[in-house]
Formats: structure tokens, C-alpha cells, sequence
């Protein structure tokens, strides 16, 4: 059935004339081979066109120098207990917060039925001291405000982002608002005691 | 009902709402096409496919590029070296308005010698001309946007065309402008004009073929179509003669693309722009030759500019300039000879405008600029008037030409290379480089002494700012190697806290650091010459690796007749012979660390090779990809040469 639906559109010579022009008979000879050669070419044609296609679409992908770019190494030795800073990684900013004992507590403390998005602290972290987040709101892509000491911390100390309100806890985790997830945790590894690598 | 007849269902009901599908059956598939049409008919689809592509690759590329003089340039070669394939888009952009002019011109002449201008074709031919002339403006200002030596001198003096108006020529110069040279404001309006054109011709083209499809195609015999039987319908028979010649042509297209992408272009345009300095030859691109030799045989300003724009305007007079009856050139034996020597006189017009505006070169120039006009204004005329023609055929039935593939001999015959330019010097050293040849690939241990002979001597002086550390991977280092690599560096950066910038160790994705803070202190340091930034220095000389070898190794004793100003070097390969660089490389100046030998000629031709490498990072990634596409092309083509045959068996 397919087979015979697809044989009707190889072109018919002498069957597809417009009105009244020159009409010129089938050769009767191996139509076959003229089905194989519209095949081969058609297939021929339609990969070639599909491969080329894909250069172009590739260069729309990051190139390699912003590639290169999507490792950063961040001294941690400056920041104080209870301190926070925000560095750029990819574009976006990290909030890296060394937390105080009374912070980790409070994490540690949290039950995971009060968790929209459950994670236990110790899965947000390599070392309890440091917090390492990507600073992007899960719920449309704010900056949450938390960083500076005088700024808003929502109700649970963490973060608390200003354009739809969401309250991050000292985790980053969600646990008011519309976000639907925890504050993303980026890859990174301690190099040594002071100094990490993100990506 | 089955499934095709529902979906026929569906497309009728569309169409009878929006009749495209009608559309598209008359204009591309019934289109009553004369049966006797040869090769020379397919370069108006391939016009059409290059406007395709040109749109295509051109939009890509405008995603990545900055029109900004302080970042066009880099923006360029950041597309070059970090884009996926940027190389491969910006290539086939930069090749394709060559070959979009092969195929117009190309068309054209068919146009001409099969007589497409003359009734009922005139509104036909005039709509043509509009492309060429869209074409030319967008080409141009295309030229200007990778902001080169031959981009902003190229804008200046085109521009400048336009000063030659009486009364207002200065003031429509800097309207142009929008300034009072070509500067920033002048590259972001041609940014926006050489987007948009594009646009303009694709629109102009609709209606080129709405024109064409009123008054149907002329055909080789020049006769009129008598009735159905001497046509046959567009599609299959056209539409597969045409991928046919699509995929030769692409073949010709990809030989450029991947191994020649740079012979139509100028080495000075690979030189950032410098409204300080002009090039010692200003030439425009092949495609604007002709036009531009006409424009200087006439010793007058406002004449010779005149004169260039009349040479095109001209044509659009043609249909009355060429009163015969007989459109095809091949019942016109005489009309036949003038054809072919105008041919030839264009392509003179195009050697002389590349020569420079000296000696016997302006004489040729000159009477080939006359014999232009002579042609269209006095030859033609009269061969309308007085020439015998031969008898036409009864109709197109009766003889069907023998078709002939000799197009491609014409493509050939455009493959014009780049004139040099002696200046007194020595010639070139040529030596083998690995990479040359159609599977030609660096030599990593080579790349790796000339990046030591870099590091080690020429790194003291020259910068080389789009190369990064990161890019030493090619030279077959590993990871590790390249961060360590890297860290013996010390790179500016900053500000930190305090607003102060430091100093740090080098990590993979930093440039190389430049030896001089900037341009002033590399003069102040170097006898008031700049040492040239080293990044694509091979790819901006006449003679590529070849003259970068010959330069290190031309330094000779002074002749006792040359006069040497001080502080300057007498070099044999140099433009001038005095040279402000002393002699750099002798024998044993770098200890290989691979224990290579070290004579100055090996230390000469590995540092060349590191340079050639530097300018041009994905020459092995593009001739791998051209052997599988060249053959991918062959295969594809000759299975539609085949198809082809199959369908057209009918009509032989």
C-alpha cells in the first residue's frame, strides 16, 4: 500500500505535460531503473540538504571561547563568617555565603515534609560552611536579594526574590512563593581549603 | 476516504481560499518551458539559488558580527576561530558574492548573445539590470563591513565617487558618511543598508520572474514558441536539469570554499583599518573591475565617474540600441564576432582595472573603455541595420540544439588570480609546506618549534592578540600542558576592589599578552615603526608563508649603490628593501627542545608554519570537510545527471 503510493509520485514522463503541450510516450524500458535513480537521488538529495543544515544551525550554539569561559576559579580566603559574595559565572551570578553554626543548624534542622523540592542540607553541600548557589530564582529567572547585609532575607533567612515573591531558606531552598525548586547548586570543587573551581 | 484524498480535501479547501497551491503548480511545475533550452539557461536558477545562500549564510553571520569600528574586525575573526563553523559560513558568504557574480555576469552574456532584451523581454531585461544594481550596492557595502585596509579605503573611495556632483557632490559625500570620513557612523549604516538590500532583490527578483513567466523564455533559436508541442512542462524536466547544474556548480563553489577561500579576496583586507594609512594598491573586488578601468581611462573626475555609471545605464538601452529582428546571436553571423569581442573586451577592462594606473596599462584601459561604448552605441546599431542574417527555423520542433557543457569552461575563464605587485624586490623563496595539497595538514612538532621561535624571539616585539592559550591544544599539547603554559605568563587584569588593575598568572581562555601596552609604546620601543600584530600576518601578505619565510630569511649585506636610512635594515624581499626590524633569526638563535635542528632556515621555516597555523587555526578541520563534501557533490551529481537523462530520454 505505501510502496504503491509512493511509486504514484515519481514523476511520469509524458504523463505530467500541462495543457496541450508536447506529449511524449513512456519508454516502455526498465521503469524500474528510473524508480531506483529518482529514489537514489531523492535520498541523495534530502541528506545532503539535511547534513548542510546542521553547520548553520551549530553556530547558533555557544562558541568555543565563551566555552572556554564556562570554568571560574574564586578565592575564598577574603570572606568573612556570615559573609556573602556574588561572582559571574556563564553570565549569571554564583552567591557563594559562608554560614555561621546558627545557619547550618537551622538547615540541618528542617523536616523534609515542610520541602516542596526535599533535599536534605547535606546534599546542598561539599562543606557545610560554604554555600554555593546559582543566584537565579527557579520560578522566572530574577536575581533574589539576600547577598547584602541590609538586604531582604524572606522569612526563612535565606534569599527572597522580589519580583514574585519567593522565600528561599538558608539552604536556598524554596519554601514560599511560585518557584517550583530549590535554588540550583552548580558544579565546583575545592581545589584546596581556599580556593574552588565552578564548572 | 483514504488518507490521500483527505488530505487532497484539505489542500483544496485551502486553496480555494488562498490560491498558492495554484500558484506554485503554474509558476514552478506546468510553466510552459521551451524544449530547446541549453546550459546556459540554467545560470537564472543558480542566480537564484546563490541569492539563497547568500541570505542564508549572511543572516548567521550577522547573528555573530558588531558593526563597530573598534570591533568589526575581531568580531570577524572571532567568527573565523571560535563560532562552530564560522569559518565554513563566513567563507561561503565571502566566496558567494564571487560566484553570485559568475552566474549573474554569466547570465547576462546569455542574455546578450541570445538577444533576451528584445521584444516582448525589455521590462524583463530593465528588471535585471535593477538586480545588477541592487547587487553592486550590496556587494560593496558587504566588502566594507569586515572594517580591513581595503574595507575603509574601499568605502572612501567609492564614496567618494560621489563628490564628482557639481555644487553638491561634498555635502551628499558627507551624508553619506555621517561624518567627515568614513568612520563609525558610515559602517553601522552600510551594516543596516547590506542587510536589508538583500531583501530589496529577493522582492525585485519576484517580480523579475513575474516578468518572465508574462512573456515566457526565449530559447536558444531565439524564435518565437509556435505552440504546446515546441514546450514542455518546468518540472520534471527542468527542475532536475537544474540540480543537476546546482551540484556541478556547487562543486566549483565548495574547490573555493575549502581550499581556496581566500584568492578572490586581498591580503590588506586581513590588516585591521587604519584611516592613517592607505595600501600602496587599491583594487576592488574582480566583479567591479571592469567598471573600475573604465572609470580611470577617462583623466577627468566628473567624466570618469560618468562614464562608469553610463556603462551600466547603457544597457538599459539596449533593446532600442539592437533593432534586429533576429534575437539569437547564432543566426547573426556577424553579431556572432562582435558578441565574442565584446566578451573579451570586458575581460580586458577587468585585467586593466587590476594593473596598476600605469605605462602601457592605461593605454589598454583606455581603448578597451571606448570599444565598450563603441559596441553598444556604434556597432550594434549598425549590424541591426546592415548585417544579413541566415534563415530561422520553421520552429522550435524542428531542430533541437546540441547542448554543450561549455559553461564550465567559462567559469575558468573567471578564475582570475590576484595580479602581484613587484616593487623592486626579490621574489619569493618557495618552499613545500605540509599543508598545502587538497589532504594537506600541519606538522605538530613543527607548529610547536615555531610557537617556541615565537615565544622565544619574535614575542619580544610582535603581539599576537587573537590567538589564546586555549589554542595551543592544537599544537598537540594537553590540557595540563596548556594551563602551565599559560601560567608562565602574567596577564593584566582587573580592577580589583581598590580599583587597581594586577597582575595574574595566564589561565587557558586568556589571549596572548601583547608586549607593549599599546601602539604608541610599541612605536616609542621600536624606532617609531610598529612591529605588525602577528595573529594573521600570513593570511595579510601577497605570497602567504612563502613571503614571511623569504622576509626573515631575505636580510643581505647593503649593496654599496643603496642608500639606507639609519635605523633601517636592508632586506631583499621588503617593499623598499629598508627594513626597521634588524635580523632576528640566525643559526642556533632557539635551542629546540626537541632537539630539532636549528639553522637559521629550519628556525626560519618552523616559526612561518606556527604563523601560518596562527592565521589560519581550521585549515585541516576545512580540508577534511571539503574531501567528504567534494565527494559527496560528485556522487550526488552525477546520480542527477543520470535522473536527468532518465527524463529528458523522452525529449531527445
Amino acid at each position: 500500500m505505501l510502496n504503491s503510493q509512493l511509486f504514484q509520485q515519481v514523476p511520469h514522463v509524458g504523463v505530467t505535460t500541462g495543457e496541450g503541450m508536447a506529449e511524449h510516450p513512456i519508454k516502455q524500458t526498465s521503469t524500474t531503473r528510473r524508480d531506483f535513480l529518482f529514489y537514489a537521488a531523492t535520498a541523495v538529495g534530502v541528506t545532503g540538504a539535511a547534513v548542510a543544515v546542521w553547520p548553520f544551525v551549530d553556530s547558533l550554539n555557544p562558541a568555543a571561547d565563551t566555552r572556554a569561559l564556562s570554568t571560574v576559579e574564586v578565592d575564598l580566603s577574603p570572606i568573612a563568617l556570615g559573609q556573602a559574595i556574588t561572582v559571574k559565572w556563564r553570565g549569571k551570578p554564583v552567591f557563594i555565603r559562608r554560614r555561621t553554626e546558627g545557619e547550618i543548624a537551622v538547615a540541618d534542622a528542617v523536616k523534609m515534609d515542610d520541602l516542596r523540592d526535599p533535599q536534605p542540607d547535606s546534599a546542598r553541600v561539599a562543606r557545610p560552611e560554604w554555600l554555593i548557589l546559582v543566584g537565579v530564582c527557579t520560578h522566572l529567572g530574577c536575581v533574589p536579594l539576600g547577598q547584602k547585609p541590609a538586604d531582604p532575607r524572606g522569612d526563612f533567612g535565606g534569599w527572597f526574590c522580589p519580583c514574585h515573591g519567593s522565600h528561599y531558606d538558608t539552604s536556598g531552598r524554596i519554601r514560599k512563593g511560585p518557584a517550583p525548586a530549590n535554588l540550583v547548586v552548580p558544579q565546583y570543587t575545592f581545589l584546596s581549603d581556599t580556593l574552588i573551581r565552578i564548572g | 476516504m483514504s488518507a490521500p484524498g483527505k488530505l487532497q480535501k484539505a489542500l483544496d479547501w485551502f486553496d480555494s481560499r488562498l490560491p498558492i497551491i495554484t500558484l506554485m503548480k503554474h509558476s514552478a511545475v506546468e510553466y510552459p518551458t521551451p524544449k530547446n533550452l541549453n546550459y546556459w539557461w540554467n545560470f537564472g536558477s543558480l542566480a537564484g539559488f546563490m541569492l539563497v545562500v547568500m541570505i542564508a549564510t549572511g543572516l548567521l553571520l550577522a547573528m555573530q558580527y558588531t558593526p563597530h569600528v573598534d570591533m568589526a574586525f575581531d568580531s570577524v575573526e572571532r567568527i573565523m576561530r571560535d563560532v562552530n563553523y564560522g569559518w565554513l559560513i563566513r567563507y561561503l558568504h565571502m566566496n558567494g558574492a564571487s560566484m553570485f557574480f559568475v552566474v549573474v555576469y554569466i547570465h547576462i552574456f546569455r542574455g546578450l548573445y541570445y538577444g533576451s532584451y528584445k521584444p516582448p523581454r525589455e521590462v524583463l531585461w530593465w528588471i535585471g539590470l535593477v538586480i545588477l544594481l541592487l547587487m553592486m550596492g550590496t556587494a560593496f557595502m558587504g566588502y566594507v563591513l569586515p572594517w580591513g585596509q581595503m574595507s575603509l579605503w574601499g568605502a572612501t573611495v567609492i564614496t567618494n565617487l560621489f563628490s564628482a556632483i557639481p555644487v553638491v557632490g561634498d555635502s551628499i559625500v558627507t551624508l553619506l558618511w555621517g561624518g567627515f570620513s568614513v568612520d563609525n557612523p558610515t559602517l553601522n549604516r552600510f551594516f543596516v543598508l547590506h542587510f536589508l538590500l538583500p531583501f530589496a532583490i529577493l522582492g525585485v527578483v519576484v517580480i523579475h520572474v513575474w516578468a518572465l513567466h508574462t512573456v515566457k523564455s526565449n530559447n536558444p533559436l531565439g524564435i518565437d514558441v509556435k505552440g504546446p508541442q515546441d514546450c514542455i512542462p518546468f518540472h520534471p524536466y527542468y527542475t532536475v536539469k537544474d540540480l543537476f547544474g546546482v551540484g556541478v556548480f556547487l562543486i566549483v563553489y565548495c574547490v573555493f570554499v575549502f581550499w581556496y577561500p581566500d584568492a578572490l579576496g586581498h591580503p590588506d583586507n586581513y590588516i585591521p583599518a587604519n584611516p592613517m594609512v592607505t595600501p600602496p594598491h587599491i583594487v576592488p573586488e574582480w566583479y567591479f573591475l571592469p567598471f573600475y578601468a573604465i572609470l580611470r581611462a577617462v583623466p577627468d573626475k566628473l567624466l570618469g565617474v560618468l562614464a562608469m555609471f553610463a556603462a551600466i545605464l547603457i544597457l538599459f538601452a539596449l533593446p532600442w540600441l539592437d533593432s534586429s529582428k533576429v534575437r539569437s546571436g547564432t543566426f547573426r553571423p556577424w553579431f556572432k564576432k562582435a558578441f565574442w569581442l565584446f566578451v573579451v573586451d570586458c575581460f580586458v577592462l577587468g585585467y586593466a582595472g587590476a594593473m596598476p594606473a600605469e605605462g602601457v596599462w592605461i593605454t589598454i584601459g583606455r581603448i578597451a573603455a571606448v570599444y565598450y561604448f563603441v559596441h553598444l552605441l556604434i556597432v550594434l546599431p549598425l549590424l541591426s541595420r546592415f548585417e544579413k542574417t541566415l534563415p530561422l527555423p520553421e520552429s522550435i520542433g524542428t531542430p533541437v540544439l546540441k547542448q554543450t557543457v561549455m559553461a564550465l569552461a567559462f567559469l575558468a575563464l573567471f578564475a582570475v588570480s590576484g595580479p602581484a605587485f613587484a616593487t623592486g624586490s626579490a621574489p619569493l623563496r618557495h618552499q613545500d609546506w605540509s599543508w598545502q595539497g587538497v589532504f594537506g595538514t600541519y606538522d605538530e612538532a613543527q607548529l610547536r618549534r615555531g610557537y617556541q621561535v615565537y615565544r622565544e624571539v619574535c614575542s619580544a616585539c610582535h603581539a599576537m592578540k587573537l590567538v589564546s592559550f586555549r589554542n595551543l591544544s592544537r599544537l598537540g599539547y594537553t590540557e595540563d600542558a596548556v594551563k602551565e603554559i599559560a601560567a608562565s605568563y602574567q596577564v593584566v587584569d582587573g580592577p580589583d576592589e581598590a580599583g587597581d588593575m594586577f597582575d595574574r598568572k595566564g589561565l587557558p581562555s586568556d589571549r596572548f599578552p601583547s608586549p607593549f601596552a599599546n601602539d604608541q609604546a610599541a612605536m616609542a620601543s621600536n624606532g617609531g615603526a610598529l612591529p605588525p600584530d602577528l595573529s594573521l600576518i600570513v593570511k595579510a601578505r601577497m605570497g602567504g608563508p612563502d613571503y614571511v619565510f623569504s622576509l626573515i630569511t631575505g636580510y643581505a649585506p647593503q649593496p654599496p649603490e643603496h642608500d639606507l636610512p639609519p635605523g633601517k635594515y636592508y632586506n631583499t624581499v621588503f617593499a623598499g628593501n629598508a627594513i626597521s626590524m634588524p635580523p632576528q633569526i640566525t643559526d642556533g638563535t632557539v635551542e629546540f627542545t626537541d632537539g630539532s635542528a636549528n639553522n637559521a632556515e629550519q628556525v626560519a621555516r618552523d616559526v612561518t608554519a606556527f604563523l601560518q597555523w596562527a592565521a589560519d587555526p581550521e585549515l585541516e578541520e576545512r580540508h577534511a570537510m571539503g574531501v567528504k563534501v567534494v565527494l559527496f557533490l560528485f556522487v550526488a551529481t552525477a546520480l542527477f545527471y543520470a535522473l536527468k537523462r532518465r527524463i529528458w530520454a523522452a525529449v531527445h
